[in-house]
């Protein structure tokens, strides 16, 4: 019923005046986007979780706090990305001029370091010395190593020893930048159980610790504060694709594991209902073999970790192991707010097989000499069918969420190639 | 007046304290959760607390995480949790039977159902681990429409606004959170829970049952010094994981437990006779 309510208040503020403020606003006061989101945590986090909300309500109007963020995206980040014309790609395809934001190319190699700047200037602002975090390919965990290093904070990242053994570079990588990273062997031994192992964590030790969340789920106000945190990808693209083209774009294309990159770039754009927002889920093998990641397309909703949202799941209600080339959309949920997008009909979610978004990162990379990482290989893989498909006048934009380079030896193996 | 009701007021007449086991529905194997359920009533067990078996639980230490997995390579599902309580209903209709969980089970069987099932089964109360009351009032109605009570959780970090509006919503029992971590977690600081016990009385009239890092004889026995009542899973659960594949000496081992903790829990009451 409530989630009739969300659609109905988005309808009637559409009709009136044509208004779509309402689309803003979310989440509510409570935390929901339409029936998702909320807080389903054990009591014991209630507590940290009401003063990170507050104190995130009075930082994130704190000039002093956005000056420090704002200041660390442009000189330590490297922002902002540049919009770059995919010039070689958009000729072989034939359509739609296809733009790739570039998030590769921030510091770390992917677009997860600008929630990790906010939420490391949280845990400092809050006062807590120590950080950790969940990390699935280990972007968000090298992301959050980073900044744990640049603020001098202590921190452990929480990994699937499965995603251990798939991206040992960013095992390494994250040692190297003082952080422990703690391998998790229960359940499928991947993200969700990462996840699970830092709530527990957070649990024990909520007192002087920070959990920095790598993506737009959780409970309140996780898929707010990250939201907000990346959504300057968003701003960016918008003002850049106007500034350069004097036009918005027909479309925009993300990957969704979790849905951050899609999210910060969607969100910015959400009133200009012309604008079709498109996040891709990961098929894996297809969607009809079960062996894929892809809640939005086949899932159902429920509840998990801290959120109501689409989940894989079985008859029973258990969360089912799912599957992607990709580690970084290896995840069974999604962000609520995406929950919310798709049934009140502002975005829309496709997906993408392993096949064809390793088709693509060998594309563009032929074409373009750009290395994507395989989750941002499955926006590529759609944003250039959808382009193919276009007027030349229009444009697509592909978010190009991180660099592949940590998927090289993924890639290796697929091709029987042995590097040491 | 509710089994649960029922089972604090004889205790309470007797100068008793209640001992609460949690064991996992299906732990290693479905035929088994019924006998150990009635041997732990013989030696002495007050409450059972039956955990729902979920694929992600995310309260839980690592003992407990590999009870549930243990019960998923069953497939155990709620289903077959409530057919348990059905089965353990046949014999015992005085013990109160407390389902322990994680929402999305609950969710996708669907409140209503759930709470029907559950009810008609003899399932006294649930506890949803994930579940603060403010998130779904739907469940809570479902429960109440069918006499089951929902059990809240007290935490260390609960503050005290918090807690009077806890206090007021909760029913049957309340359980304190005797510390800040998942099940299991290293011992308890006695004298601190004894302190913040004694403070939420203030709050509820309700009895008010301590769980989380009590391991033993001793342990249930001086938190029943001021609390109402002691849950205790962790240490029975590492009894079916050390001997999951003898059933028989799971059921004997457990219920030794019980003997010991149910003795010391009532030696203690003898040599300090009640102030209330």
């Amino acid at each position: 019923m409530l989630r009739q309510i969300g659609v109905v208040s988005y309808m009637a503020s559409q009709t009136k005046q044509g208004d779509n403020s309402a689309l803003l606003d979310m989440p509510d006061k409570d935390g929901r986007f339409g029936i998702y989101g909320g807080r389903y945590v054990s009591e014991i986090l209630i507590a940290a979780l009401d003063q990170l909300r507050s104190e995130y309500a009075r930082l994130k109007n704190d000039p002093t706090f956005i000056a420090e963020y704002e200041s660390d995206l442009k000189h330590y980040v490297g922002r902002e990305s540049p919009l770059y014309f995919a010039e070689r790609l958009t000729a072989k395809v034939g359509g739609a001029k296809i733009l790739l934001k570039r998030e590769d190319l921030n510091h770390t190699g992917a677009h997860k370091i600008n929630n990790c700047i906010g939420q490391a200037l949280l845990a400092k602002y809050m006062g807590k010395p120590r950080v950790i975090a969940e990390t699935g390919a280990g972007q968000h965990g090298v992301a959050s190593a980073t900044v744990a290093a640049r603020f001098g904070l202590k921190c452990q990242v929480y990994m699937g020893s499965e995603d251990i053994e798939r991206q040992s570079l960013n095992v390494y990588r994250m040692k190297l930048l003082g952080a422990e990273v703690v391998p998790v062997t229960s359940g499928s031994k991947t993200l969700k159980d990462a996840l699970s192992e830092a709530m527990r964590d957070w649990v024990t030790n909520v007192d002087d610790t920070y959990y920095i969340i790598g993506t737009v789920a959780g409970p309140h106000p996780y898929p707010m504060l990250v939201r907000d945190f990346q959504s300057v990808i968003g701003k960016e693209a918008r003002r850049q694709c106007q500034a350069l083209y004097g036009q918005l774009p027909t479309a925009i294309v993300a990957c969704v594991g979790g849905g951050s990159n899609a999210m910060g770039i969607f969100h910015p754009f959400l009133e200009d209902t012309d604008v079709r927002l498109i996040g891709v889920e990961p098929a894996g093998k297809g969607l009809s073999t079960g062996e894929h990641a892809a809640p939005l397309s086949m899932g159902e909703v429920g509840v998990l970790h801290g959120n109501k949202t689409y989940l894989m799941q079985d008859e029973n209600g258990q969360i089912l192991d799912t599957h992607s080339v990709s580690a970084g959309l290896d995840y069974p949920g999604v962000g609520p707010e995406h929950a919310w997008l798709k049934d009140i009909k502002r975005a829309e979610y496709v997906s993408v097989s392993d096949e064809q978004a390793l088709d693509a990162f060998r594309q563009l990379n032929l074409l373009e000499g750009i290395l994507p990482a395989l989750e941002s290989a499955h926006a590529v893989a759609y944003g250039a069918e959808l382009a193919a498909k276009m007027d030349k006048e229009e444009i697509v934009i592909v978010n190009l969420s991180g660099r592949g380079d940590k998927d090289i030896p993924t890639l290796a193996k697929i091709d029987g190639i042995s590097i040491a | 007046m509710s089994r649960i009701e029922n089972r604090f007021k004889k205790l309470s007449s007797q100068n008793k304290k209640a001992l609460i086991p949690y064991i996992v529905a299906g732990d290693p194997i479905n035929s088994l959760t019924v006998k150990v359920m009635q041997e732990m009533v013989a030696k002495g067990a007050d409450i059972i607390e039956l955990g729902v078996p979920f694929s992600d639980p995310e309260a839980e230490g690592p003992v407990i995480q590999l009870a549930h997995e243990r019960a998923l390579k069953n497939n155990t599902s709620l289903k077959d949790t409530i057919a348990m309580v059905a089965e353990f209903r046949q014999t015992d209709n005085e013990t109160p039977v407390l389902l322990m969980g994680y929402l999305n089970p609950i969710e996708k069987m669907g409140f209503e159902i759930f709470a029907s099932q559950a009810s008609a089964a003899g399932v006294d109360a649930v506890l949803i681990v994930n579940l603060p009351p403010e998130e779904d009032t739907l469940l809570e109605q479902s429960l109440t429409a069918h006499k089951m009570d929902s059990i809240y959780l007290l935490a260390p970090t609960t503050t005290d606004e918090r807690a009077a509006f806890l206090g007021k919503q909760a029913r049957g029992f309340i359980y304190y959170v005797s510390l800040k971590g998942t099940t299991g977690a290293s011992s308890i600081k006695m004298d601190e829970v004894e302190i913040r016990v004694n403070g939420l009385r203030q709050f509820t009239q309700i009895p008010m049952v301590v769980g989380f890092g009590i391991k033993n004889g001793s342990n249930a026995a001086r938190v029943c010094g001021f609390a109402d009542g002691a849950v205790v899973g962790t240490a029975i659960v590492d009894i079916f994981q050390a001997f999951q594949t003898e059933p028989d000496e799971i059921i004997q081992r457990v219920g030794h437990l019980i003997e010991e903790m149910r003795q010391a829990m009532d030696a203690a009451r003898k040599i300090t006779p009640l102030s209330e």
